[in-house]
């Protein structure tokens, strides 16, 4: 957002709710004429990695037959994405836990972490979000061609329909495969931006009406901070749910 | 009529879409509850698919959204 004014603050006085998705040159680094900085984006993408990292790895290191607290935390979300896949892609499907259990730790972390004041919610930029859709839509779209040569193509072609239809549902079907990167991208991205931006907006509101009249709006606050950790959590499933039904359709092709 | 009025304008006039979202969200919610008091051992069987829907009918009301800023932001 090229908006975010350098004090962050807009010119009616109130904070700029758009001034948190400001991105910051922490380490600034060009290769070849191209940005590399390491910015405070990549810090939390990083930091992400490393806390979903050391807690699943310190929470299955002892590996009791009876789990303890963090033990049972770790298992609940294996089994949970490991029923996603069994549910809707099938046995077939487990050969690719590793990629959506990934998928999900990480949007879920980068989610969360944006709750926390002060941080920096990493997808809430769509090129960010648009890389993680671009990896799934790619990869499927690669696994169907493999799994299935060039028969996939025949997932375009829906069946029992008169053959006077066919031309124009062809490109309709076509359309709709080629816009499921957007709509994936988009619905994550302007998920978590515009529920940061309510909470800025809102945020603002308590400050600005002071300690006399800011009680009312902060009311409204604590049900919307708990309803953003719900979308927080919502938004990583659906991604991930989503993710599972486009393999299904590669793996299965069945309309 | 000045150009930074009209792209205000704009920018709200394409937020409405978000009173399509509030409808879909609403008739997803409120089938359930309706399926579920009816049919109770059914119904969390059929909560993936709810969640499932109220995303799908959330995004579509947000892309009117990313519209809006898009419009603010970019022009």
């Amino acid at each position: 957002m090229a908006s975010a004014a350098g004090d962050g603050h807009g010119g009616s006085g109130l904070p700029d709710p758009m001034h948190q998705f400001e991105i910051k040159r922490l380490v600034p680094l060009e290769i070849f004429d191209i940005d590399a900085s390491f910015t405070n984006a990549s810090l939390f993408m990083v930091l992400v990695v490393v806390i979903v990292g050391l807690f699943l790895f310190l929470s299955v290191k002892s590996r009791s037959l009876v789990p303890g607290r963090m033990q049972s935390v770790a298992e609940i979300m294996y089994e949970f994405v490991a029923n996603m896949i069994r549910d809707n892609v099938g046995t077939a499907g487990m050969k690719f836990f590793p990629f959506v259990f990934t998928l999900f730790m990480f949007v879920l972390g980068c989610n969360m972490i944006g709750m926390v004041p002060y941080s920096f919610t990493v997808t809430s930029h769509i090129i960010v979000t648009f890389a993680l859709a671009a990896v799934v839509f790619i990869g499927v779209t690669i696994i169907g061609f493999v799994k299935h040569g060039i028969g996939f193509v025949k997932f375009f072609v829906p069946s029992g329909v008169p053959a006077p239809l066919l031309p124009l549902l062809v490109v309709i079907e076509i359309i709709s495969y080629l816009t499921r990167p957007i709509s994936l991208s988009v619905r994550l991205f302007a998920n978590m931006m515009a529920g940061h931006t309510m909470l800025k907006v809102f945020g603002a509101f308590v400050v600005a009406l002071g300690a006399l009249g800011g009680w009312a709006p902060l009311l409204f606050m604590i049900p919307f901070t708990g309803l953003e950790f719900l979308v927080a959590f919502l938004q990583a499933y659906v991604f991930a749910i989503l993710t599972c039904i486009y393999l299904n359709d590669a793996l299965h092709m069945h309309h | 009529m000045d150009p930074a009025a009209a792209k205000l304008i704009g920018a709200g006039l394409a937020s409405i879409a978000l009173v399509g979202a509030g409808i879909g969200i609403g008739t997803i919610f409120g089938n359930y509850l309706s399926g579920a008091l009816r049919n109770p051992s059914a119904a969390p069987g059929q909560f993936a698919n709810l969640l499932l829907g109220f995303a799908l009918a959330e995004a579509t009301g947000l892309f009117g959204l990313v519209v809006a800023l898009i419009i603010l932001f970019v022009f």
